[in-house]
């Protein structure tokens, strides 16, 4: 019998890196199937195309770094910022546009700062910045029209469609989304008119709601299992119905409430990627601001900025502000009267 | 103290380059590397500046107290940027143009006051022109490259309008490099020149490595097999 010499605690605790990226990849599912429902095939093809270029990618420059291989893609960290990307990317997406994004989420903006743990933008995040910079025609237009709508393409028409480009009349399947909509057309129209629009449905957005609820369940059990804490999720969340109630009053202006909330990638934001352990302020004090940083964010550029959806900026945003965060947000140690913040003035 | 012509030359081409080692004149470097053109525009003013602005300071060296040397080096420095903007002006008035605000800010290109005060008023006039020259060269290099490959990346093509600095001779140099590229815009944003600058430094400093790691085995091989005298050649 082995005698093992182990040194207190003896209880492990069970979050570990693996089993809560696990985790993460499950609690993403009632929102992915509400995607895919509203919008077709295309959502599971780029889902699918990311996590394989992704774990290449992630497998090639391991062994470029000459890094155990094996023990760091079991820690499907690649997986899930794949699936993240994969997520927020439009359904018809071309297959270079996904490749181009996962592989600079992969390459350049994880692996390159040092592997999981050391990079300081949130990798999907960053792959899915470049893509809306680079190309916003892909990247705005193309989002489909919800399948209670138009008839969608069937999975074969998707599939060539992504990775040859043929087959499907894109201008057909596709409409500009809720947010984009509302945005656009609140100067020429009144409240009344904007709702009896399709793509408003019969609540807030058409698919949308479902899919924001669906993220919103996962987000839930995420918070149920430990993974994640409120505070983030919780304090972005109420700064944008703040910021939504307090300046965007009057739906005649500006977007109301339930399509901020209920629309775009709002809780896919607020639970899977503003909650990333890596790039996220970690006390607690800090992370209620840096939520509230990326609810305010989200709001002014969605408001006054160019593009259709703020979230991927605003946490990259707050990304840069996360160590300022914490230092100046240093819980009090135990045995200490005071917390230690802020930088130390030299004397 | 003094250096050879041939250190001088490796200094500024590859050693002490001043856009990969002394990371100097960032600015022009990522605002105005589009295309090869824009580079190799900029980099051949500020190759000239540098050169003219070298042999000047070299020339006063002796007369300007200390204490105002700055001062001195600046005004030596933005009259040869006036000259130059002027001369493109006069001859590549399209791309003087396109360059904008970049020419008069060759000024503040901080590797050309940097020279000025590190090398040119501590030597004389023949190695303060080569070091200005050779070090205008490799900036220039520097350029070049990222110019070539943020526009083959960017838009798929090289040596575009090539004409604005060569004459009608050059309209038909332009490559395409990829037929039908939908054009990836970040690397022609400032963000691409950031990260195509950090994977060039990066390729210096992996070369860098090898060339050490290269030249220590030859030492080590020397020293176990040969066990003659060298009577030639340097021993370092």
């Amino acid at each position: 019998m082995a005698l093992l010499q182990i040194t207190s605690p003896h209880l492990r605790g069970t979050n570990r890196t693996a089993s809560v990226m696990q985790w993460v990849l499950l609690a993403t599912l009632p929102g992915f199937v509400a995607l895919i429902w509203f919008f077709g095939w295309g959502v599971l093809i780029n889902v699918a195309w990311a996590v394989l270029l992704a774990i290449g990618a992630e497998a090639t420059v391991l062994r470029l770094r000459k890094r155990p291989v094996m023990f760091y893609l079991s820690d499907y960290s690649a997986l899930v910022t794949a699936v993240l990307l994969g997520l927020a990317l439009p359904p018809f997406t071309p297959w270079w546009v996904t490749a181009v994004g996962v592989l600079f989420a992969i390459v350049i903006s994880k692996q390159l700062y040092g592997g999981l743990g050391s990079n300081p933008f949130n990798p999907a995040m960053v792959g899915y910045a470049l893509l809306l910079v680079s190309f916003p025609v892909e990247m705005t237009t193309h989002w489909a029209t919800p399948s209670t709508l138009a008839v969608q393409p069937d999975f074969l028409q998707t599939l060539t469609y992504i990775f040859t480009g043929g087959g499907v009349n894109i201008d057909g399947v596709t409409m500009a989304t809720p947010l984009d909509t509302y945005k656009h057309q609140v100067d020429i129209l009144t409240r009344e008119e904007l709702t009896q629009l399709p793509v408003f449905g019969q609540h807030v957005a058409l698919g949308w709601e479902w899919v924001n609820l669906g993220f919103l369940a996962g987000g839930l059990a995420l918070l149920w299992r430990k993974i994640i804490t409120w505070h983030i999720p919780v304090s972005m969340l109420l700064s944008l119905t703040a910021c939504s109630l307090i300046i965007g009053w009057d739906p005649d202006q500006y977007t109301p409430v339930s399509i901020h909330l209920l629309s775009g990638a709002t809780m896919l934001g607020a639970f899977f990627i503003a909650t990333d352990p890596v790039t996220a302020a970690t006390s607690r004090l800090g992370k209620l601001y840096y939520g509230a940083g990326i609810g305010i964010l989200v709001y002014i550029i969605r408001t006054w900025g160019g593009y259709p959806d703020a979230v991927a900026f605003a946490v990259l945003l707050m990304n840069f502000a996360a160590p300022f965060l914490d230092h100046y947000t240093k819980p009090r140690t135990y045995g200490h009267r005071k917390a230690h913040r802020g930088i130390k003035k030299a004397d | 103290m003094a250096k050879s012509y041939l250190e001088i030359t490796q200094d500024g081409l590859w050693k002490n380059n001043p856009a990969l080692v002394q990371l100097l004149g960032l600015c022009p470097l990522l605002a105005v590397t589009g295309t090869v053109v824009n580079a190799l525009g900029l980099g051949m003013a500020t190759m000239l500046v540098l050169t003219g602005s070298n042999i000047a300071v070299s020339l006063i060296r002796n007369f300007v107290p200390e204490s105002v040397r700055l001062p001195a080096f600046v005004m030596i420095i933005a009259s040869f940027v006036t000259c130059a903007e002027l001369l493109m002006q006069a001859y590549t008035y399209e791309l003087y143009e396109i360059l904008g605000i970049f020419i008069p800010l060759i000024v503040t290109n901080c590797a050309i006051l940097g020279r000025a005060d590190a090398f040119a008023s501590k030597n004389p006039i023949l190695p303060s022109a080569l070091d200005g020259f050779m070090m205008g060269l490799g900036f220039t290099l520097v350029l070049i490259l990222l110019g070539g490959i943020r526009e083959l990346i960017g838009q798929g093509t090289l040596f575009t309008g090539m004409d604005l600095l060569f004459g009608e001779t050059a309209k038909n140099w332009q490559l395409n490099v990829i037929q039908d590229y939908p054009n990836f815009l970040f690397a022609v944003l400032p963000p691409g020149a950031f990260v195509g600058m950090g994977f060039i430094i990066a390729l210096k400093n992996i070369i860098d490595n090898r060339m050490k790691r290269s030249a220590e085995m030859k030492k080590d091989k020397v020293a176990a097999g040969s066990k003659r005298v060298r009577v030639t050649g340097s021993i370092s």
